[in-house]
């Protein structure tokens, strides 16, 4: 469904299961209210989320990826944090190669108690979206091979 | 695949903020849906039998519900349609209650989301396959962390119920808190002679074995195959022929050790038994205070033992044991008071803790039960007791109420005035909580039968006038000042995550919370368990207890691991790793990067290949993510079933 006349920017959310999904559920009981642009895509690990993950997800017209997982530490599988903060880290500083800034994606650590604070994760990045307005999009005659191309570089 | 798909008004919780209706119309026209409908609750019973009948009316090869968080009912409807004939992963949940309804009120903008869900989890859906659990074998022996009382509850009951325990405790004696307690509340009964002989029965026990002054090292393995290796830490001690006899505490000459057990209230000997009701009743040396192990010189414990078990060259030791769950009770420690520069701050020897002031009054304890002021040893007059010492304080990160103070503090003035009938006992307070079975009737006895005063105030000072303490605070019910001239201060202070918690809950794989509790799998419905299979809590760990509370919960860990037993195999999660041996180069990047060890190398017609042990898989999915081949996918969560749902998402 087309997003509200320009109401909502589509933001893409990247979970894992154990805590900031969790968390989103805990703020969702405490009826924490947050924007609604956001759509959370639940994965096992954030070790589990391919940062190519978050560029397909930009190539296809999303204006802003969130990935949140377990705070450092206390993974449920121990490590997967790890994996993904260096993954994502490096991947953001290429953002700007590929034509986006990279304040379009930002990765935080939300556990299942924090409520509270995956309102104020979602509303702050929400905002920071907002600000940039919608991501520049691959449109027009050639919009098909170009996002071939690039899907063939990555 | 034909997809049917069951919007949930969950009553008005979704209704009331989501367009259930449209949601559901909306569906109808996505690819593969070929029948939707919005239901009151879908999961009672006639809704759970409407996907039932849609399923064979329909011929459905796969459900989706859009109601609550899969953390909630993923498992009913699973459930479900594997009643139906179908595979229990031909299934997805879109979550638009905890993700849509509950946090916003925009009844467009939420049936809007609502549908993006719905048509992310059909993308999904069309891209799962059938999968299939394996049974496993289990070991049906359980670790149990933590010998207080909660721990030992867990424990007995499990070794009643006939599994071989495991008990590992940090401390040279198992007794927890509890043991240090003179008395408890609302009893008043004597805390020794309650706990004591279930003490006994967890050393006599034969389906128990003990480790004391012992600590977790390490944890490997999975629900129903834990291996576990335990530190024996070095007692100094042989404890195999050690008696308890005491003559090496008599006579050894090192007298300033700190008393651990109580508190620090007076010194003990280096070498020591911490109480005569110790479980394990054993001597062990504290090397920091031994003079033959500092100095080289001494060794009177080694001449007078009677069955020569002292070894000053005794290292740590480790052991291995073999359990299939484990259940943690690892209690709380008391919150560092000394951040209040009002009480002192620790500069003042006569304000003590409850803790403190319980080995005080205990007949075992440091004085032998009597109330000395730590200062001059005389027997105050004038006792304040002040409470919410580190708990219901923002300033100090302690916003959470410790639950078991207040009614500590009214046995502390009632057990005052028993020892001292002269005395006079003040207790400033916030609020009584006093919630439980004859909680409230017996602060009220404090109070009416033991003449307590209860000022309603916080203290903001206290200062020493000769040698007493000036104890200045505010009667908020009078709307006055208030100064209480104190021979002793005793500081209610509140619980907090006991030492290392964070650290065993790294090695449990648990999660905690921002203070350091550990997180139960539901606040309301699974108290005990944690998000790991196989891991499960009991007592103080998991949040303020009291005694009973925590002998509750140490029962109902026991239950559940008892029922966990009751099978001979459990099924393994199907949502595993799988390699593509076409694909797979060999490289071995995902050995590299599994945190269980969980993938080995094989050799297939000569060349090096991963393979993923189904068992010891616990579908993290990091392998899938580092595999530059892709060869190697998380069932399940694959990268096209992934990449569907951000497909579907990102269409405009």
């Amino acid at each position: 469904m087309p997003v509200l006349k320009g109401k909502e920017l589509r933001i893409v959310g990247f979970l894992c299961n154990w805590c900031s999904y969790g968390g989103a559920d805990t703020a969702g009981v405490g009826r924490f209210n947050q924007p609604t642009d956001l759509r959370i895509i639940r994965v096992p690990c954030s070790g589990r989320i391919d940062p190519l993950f978050v560029v397909k997800a930009l190539m296809n017209g999303a204006d802003g990826v969130l990935v949140s997982g377990c705070h450092p530490r206390d993974c449920h599988y121990a490590e997967g944090n790890f994996y993904a903060r260096r993954r994502l880290e490096i991947m953001q500083r290429f953002l700007p190669v590929l034509g986006y800034e990279a304040e379009r994606f930002e990765y935080t650590w939300v556990s299942a108690s924090e409520g509270q604070r995956w309102q104020q994760v979602v509303a702050s990045f929400t905002d920071q979206i907002h600000k940039l307005g919608p991501a520049p999009k691959i449109i027009g005659p050639q919009a098909a091979d170009t996002l071939n191309q690039m899907a063939a570089a990555l | 695949m034909k997809i049917g798909v069951f919007v949930c008004h969950c009553g008005s919780n979704i209704e009331a903020t989501v367009d259930t209706a449209a949601v559901a119309a909306a569906s109808r026209e996505f690819p593969d849906v070929v029948f939707a409908t919005d239901t009151m609750y879908t999961c009672s019973e006639p809704g759970q039998d409407e996907i039932v009948a849609a399923i064979k009316e329909h011929n459905l090869g796969g459900v989706v519900v859009a109601s609550c968080t899969p953390r909630m009912h993923e498992q009913t409807f699973r459930r479900t349609v594997e009643r139906a004939g179908l595979n229990r992963y031909l299934f997805e949940m879109a979550n638009i209650r905890e993700h849509v309804s509950w946090i916003g009120k925009d009844r467009e903008s939420n049936t809007n989301k609502s549908v993006d869900l719905v048509r992310m989890a059909t993308e999904k859906l069309m891209r799962n396959r059938p999968l299939y659990s394996k049974k496993f074998d289990i070991n049906k022996r359980v670790l149990v962390i933590g010998g207080g009382v909660a721990g030992i509850q867990a424990a007995l009951d499990c070794a009643d119920g006939g599994l071989e325990v495991v008990m590992v405790e940090k401390a040279p004696t198992i007794g927890g808190k509890m043991a240090k307690l003179d008395k408890t509340f609302p009893t008043v009964d004597c805390s020794s002679c309650i706990l004591g002989p279930r003490m006994v029965d967890v050393a006599q026990h034969p389906n128990i074995t003990l480790y004391a002054y012992s600590e977790i090292e390490e944890i490997n393995g999975y629900v129903g195959n834990f291996e576990i290796k335990v530190k024996k830490k070095a007692t100094y001690v042989d404890w195999d022929s050690c008696t308890g006899c005491g003559i090496c505490m008599e006579k050894c000459p090192s007298k300033k050790a700190t008393d651990t057990f109580n508190e620090g209230i007076g010194k003990t000997t280096a070498i020591n038994i911490p109480f005569p009701q110790a479980i394990p009743k054993k001597a062990k040396i504290d090397p920091d205070f031994c003079t033959k192990i500092q100095k080289g010189k001494c060794g009177v414990c080694a001449k007078l033992c009677p069955s020569g078990c002292i070894n000053y060259e005794m290292q740590d030791e480790f052991v291995t044991e073999k359990v299939g769950a484990i259940v943690t009770a690892t209690g709380f420690d008391l919150f560092d008071w000394s951040i209040y520069g009002e009480y002192g701050a620790g500069r003042y020897p006569d304000v003590i803790t409850s803790l403190q002031y319980e080995r005080m009054l205990s007949a075992s304890g440091p004085t032998g039960g009597h109330i000395k002021r730590p200062s001059d040893g005389k027997e105050p007059k004038n006792v304040v007791f002040i409470q919410c010492v580190g708990s219901r304080d923002k300033s100090v990160g302690r916003p959470y109420c410790s639950g078991f103070c207040c009614m500590y503090t009214a046995k502390q003035a009632i057990l005052t005035k028993d020892h001292l009938p002269d005395s006079q006992s003040y207790v400033f307070y916030m609020d009584i909580r006093a919630i439980g079975k004859l909680y409230d009737e017996f602060t009220r006895r404090a109070m009416e039968e033991y003449d307590t005063k209860y000022i309603r105030g916080r203290v903001s000072m206290i200062y020493p006038q000769g040698d007493r303490l000036l104890v200045r605070g505010a009667d908020t019910l009078m709307g006055a000042q208030v100064e209480v001239d104190a021979d002793l201060v005793v500081l209610a202070v509140g619980a907090e995550a006991a030492a290392g918690a964070g650290e065993l809950a790294e090695k449990l794989r648990i999660s905690y919370d921002s203070y350091g509790f550990y997180m139960e799998g539901h606040p309301k419905l699974k108290p005990v368990e944690t998000n790991t299979a196989g891991v499960y809590l009991a007592g103080a760990c998991q949040g303020p207890k009291d005694i009973p509370s925590s002998v509750g919960q140490g029962s109902a860990a026991a239950a559940k691991v008892l029922g966990l037993f009751s099978k001979d195999q459990l099924e393994s999660d199907p949502q595993v790793s799988v390699v593509d041996i076409k694909r797979c180069i060999g490289c071995g990047k995902c050995i590299q990067t599994c945190p269980f060890g969980a993938i080995k190398e094989m050799e297939f017609r000569g060349m090096a290949k991963a393979d993923v042990i189904e068992t010891i898989c616990q579908g993290c999915g990091i392998c899938t993510s580092t595999c530059p081949q892709g060869a190697v996918q998380l069932q399940h969560f694959t990268d096209n079933q992934i990449l569907s749902e951000v497909n579907a998402l990102c269409r405009f």
